[in-house]
């Protein structure tokens, strides 16, 4: 199959192009071992079809990380990666000659190059020729109109002309200085490499962590070290400006930035601009919850139907209980992550093909940065308020692998929805409604300080994270700040879709299977019914759940748990929370012959909490245990969910283990030092 | 002087680049090459970073990095 790379800055209007030219056939090509991967469609020509590879938006080909060696290895022919046909750069008009940058650098590897003039209609006046500059660049140039759609048909034939000409000869716009050829021809004779390839790799090679370069090769970089960087750099730009800049009307940015400038103005203003961030952030926020509640329930109540539907007809048997709890119940706990994941996937792409994300970095960078984090961060971090398993997809947005692994982290501290009903219950039942200094709720003060903790340990786990698990020197932030665009709604729908789709295909398949497995554990091995006869239905629950694995597991680490306030009601309720928080409840229900339907709001469970005695006579529930209890849900990783999507993000298991490790165990001595602590102060 | 020291709202040319190498093939790749003329046009509200305009885009950097970048005026 012949192959075509769609190459070129970021907010050129690529990914437009790419839907224009693939017809959204668009699949994650599949790389393994390496976490952002590019998309490839079906490009269909007179001649027949074509793969379409959709490069990350990049400015250059230099590359220090991993994720960056991507757009030079497919441009290259390097690895898994066959060399490319045909390169379609992408160039956005009104920001020419640094957009050009980078044809400089492909045309250096010898390839077939068209350019695709995006933006013209923003250049208005300013928009260079595209027959004068065809002459300089020695390649076809194509305005195009992705938005619309113009071009591009004179786009498609251009390619069809091109992609089966013989590869050009390397293009070099300025003369190598004599040490330079020395170490070019020294690092082709140490790497193989071709000439284009020993020029990126004596740029690119030192403090990197780049795949695929011999030790013989690292030695010449070495050698060499930065002595050829401004030379080169500054020799292409040379170039540049010599040749595409006067092609160009002066003035042109102003002309093209002024109505960017002008919002602006307003937006990065250092009161207004702020307080207008504040409210989109709290409409962001507010949407996650509320938006997607009545989604939420009508899934819920949905599947509920459907698990109810299906005892009705199978009756209280074992099958029953599979298919209707197991599987339909497994089936809801996937689908019910729908309604946040597709609304944060919506928001984020408006926000992105607005080009106001580039402005929330630019607003937030101050906060993040003693994480080592850039701005980027923050949107994500935001959104683990309302669930960390679209919070850690919408990492996706962040470049540097590192800021995106310790951001994720540090998401699932964040006090997300499904603690609440947990908090709810217990601040309900055991704490007072009284006023604090005549008022402030007592009860809304303690949810605020169960926020205000989760934020405090999570800052303090990312300091510390920053500093051991995953140093990083401080990255440079040179962050663009693109012209403001109204996106098109298809692209936004389509990469919300896409989003979802990888949820449901990765995380979907292991979430599922947690939800089957811990109904397993729930329901496994069976009460024998002649023990339980004249029991009433919700009786015999309690008794099968303490029959079963999760019961006996409950029993066989009260040593465990006795020292954080628990009995083993309590413990198996908590093992229930593994699946996912607000299980909690129902588990707890269960324990307590309640039934399992019972919620947050329920005053039976309520008083039943209170009513719950030891041996000795106190009550199991005291605050202090309430508060323990809290502690261990603030700061556990009971969400299966979120270690499912973690190992999709990650594509390994060794984060979720490792992430499931240290906050259990973080949970464990907290919820100790609070118990411990409580009673050493004379609480009990 | 640096971009630092140099006051909001104002212009002027990059005489030279510093910093760690990363760093400085950052900034010269996205077209902040000795020679160019650069805008400094606001500070973040939180005072970090800084907004210039370079070769009609807009690019930010932070404080710590406008203090590699040599200007003259």
């Amino acid at each position: 199959m012949r192959r075509i790379v769609l190459a070129g800055n970021p907010n050129t209007g690529k990914s437009t192009l790419f839907n224009r030219l693939t017809g959204g056939s668009a699949r994650v090509g599949n790389y393994p071992g390496i976490t952002v991967s590019p998309y490839e469609g079906k490009l269909v020509l007179p001649s027949g079809e074509a793969t379409l590879v959709d490069l990350p938006g990049t400015y250059s080909l230099t590359a220090r990380s991993l994720e960056e060696q991507l757009a030079v290895d497919v441009i290259d022919g390097r690895g898994d990666h066959s060399v490319p046909d045909l390169v379609v750069l992408c160039a956005d008009a009104t920001n020419l000659v640094r957009n050009l940058y980078v044809l400089l650098q492909v045309q250096e590897f010898g390839r077939n190059v068209i350019v695709a003039l995006t933006m013209l209609d923003e250049a208005g006046g300013a928009a260079p020729d595209a027959v004068a500059l065809r002459g300089a660049l020695g390649c076809r140039v194509l305005p195009v109109n992705p938005r619309t759609g113009e071009g591009v048909e004179a786009l498609k034939t251009a390619i069809e002309q091109a992609i089966d000409q013989p590869r050009p000869e390397p293009l070099w716009r300025f003369e190598p200085s004599p040490d330079l050829q020395v170490a070019m021809t020294d690092m082709q004779e140490a790497t193989g490499f071709g000439r284009g390839a020993a020029l990126w790799a004596l740029l690119s090679v030192g403090d990197d962590d780049l795949e695929g370069i011999s030790d013989e090769g690292r030695a010449v970089a070495a050698r060499v070290t930065d002595r050829f960087d401004d030379e080169v750099v500054e020799g292409r730009y040379r170039w540049l400006d010599a040749n595409i800049a006067p092609l160009l009307a002066d003035d042109a940015s102003d002309e093209v930035h002024a109505s960017t400038d002008r919002l602006d103005r307003i937006l990065l203003h250092p009161v207004l601009g702020f307080g207008i961030f504040l409210a989109l952030m709290t409409v962001l926020f507010q949407g996650l919850f509320t938006w997607s509640d009545p989604f939420i329930g009508l899934i819920e109540s949905g599947f509920g139907w459907l698990a109810g539907t299906v005892l009705s007809v199978t009756g209280p048997t074992l099958l029953g209980s599979f298919l209707a709890d197991g599987l339909v119940g497994g089936v809801g706990s996937v689908l019910v992550f729908l309604p946040q994941i597709m609304l944060l996937f919506l928001l984020l792409s408006l926000m992105e093909d607005t080009g106001y994300m580039a402005r929330v970095a630019y607003l937030m960078d101050r906060v993040m940065k003693p994480l080592g984090l850039h701005g980027r961060a923050f949107v994500p971090m935001l959104s683990g308020f309302a669930c960390a398993v679209p919070a850690i997809m919408a990492t996706r947005t962040m470049e540097r692998k590192r800021d995106r692994f310790l951001t994720m982290m540090i998401i699932p501290l964040m006090t997300c929805s499904a603690r609440l009903p947990v908090y709810t219950l217990i601040i309900a039942a055991l704490f007072p409604a009284g006023r604090v200094l005549g008022i402030f709720p007592t009860r809304g003060l303690m949810m605020t300080g169960m926020y205000l903790f989760s934020v405090v340990i999570a800052l303090i786990a990312g300091f510390v994270m920053s500093r051991t698990l995953l140093p990083a020197p401080p990255s440079p932030l040179v962050l663009e700040l693109p012209p403001y665009r109204l996106p098109r709604l298809i692209d936004v729908w389509r990469q919300t879709w896409r989003g979802t789709q990888h949820f449901l295909k990765d995380a979907g398949g292991i979430i599922l299977l947690a939800a089957v497995v811990m109904w397993g554990a729930l329901t496994f091995p069976r009460i024998d019914p002649t023990e339980v006869v004249g029991l009433g239905e919700d009786a015999v629950a309690a008794a099968q759940l303490e029959q079963s694995i999760a019961g006996r597991m409950g029993h066989a680490i009260e040593p465990v748990i006795r020292p954080v306030g628990w009995d083993w009601k309590i413990g198996v309720g908590m093992i229930g929370a593994f699946a996912a928080r607000e299980v909690f409840i129902s588990t707890l229900g269960e324990v307590y012959a309640l039934g399992g339907d019972v919620d947050e709001a329920d005053v039976t469970l309520r008083e039943h909490m209170k009513a719950e005695i030891k041996a000795d006579g106190k009550p199991v529930w005291s605050p202090l245990v309430g508060l323990s209890v809290m502690v261990f849900i603030a700061l556990g990783a009971q969400c299966t969910s979120t270690l499912a999507v973690l190992k999709r993000e990650t594509k390994t298991w060794r984060w979720p283990a490792f992430l499931f490790v240290w906050m259990t165990v973080l949970a464990y001595v907290a919820s100790l030092a609070v118990y411990q602590g409580g009673l050493a102060l004379g609480f009990s | 002087m640096t971009l630092d020291d140099l006051p909001v709202s104002e212009s002027a040319t990059v005489t030279a680049i510093g910093g760690t190498r990363a760093l400085r093939l950052r900034l010269m790749e996205m077209g902040l090459v000795p020679g160019t003329q650069i805008d400094k046009l606001r500070v973040a509200p939180l005072g970090d970073p800084v907004e210039l305009r370079v070769r009609s885009g807009r690019l930010s950097v932070r404080r710590h990095e406008a203090r590699a970048i040599e200007v003259s005026q």
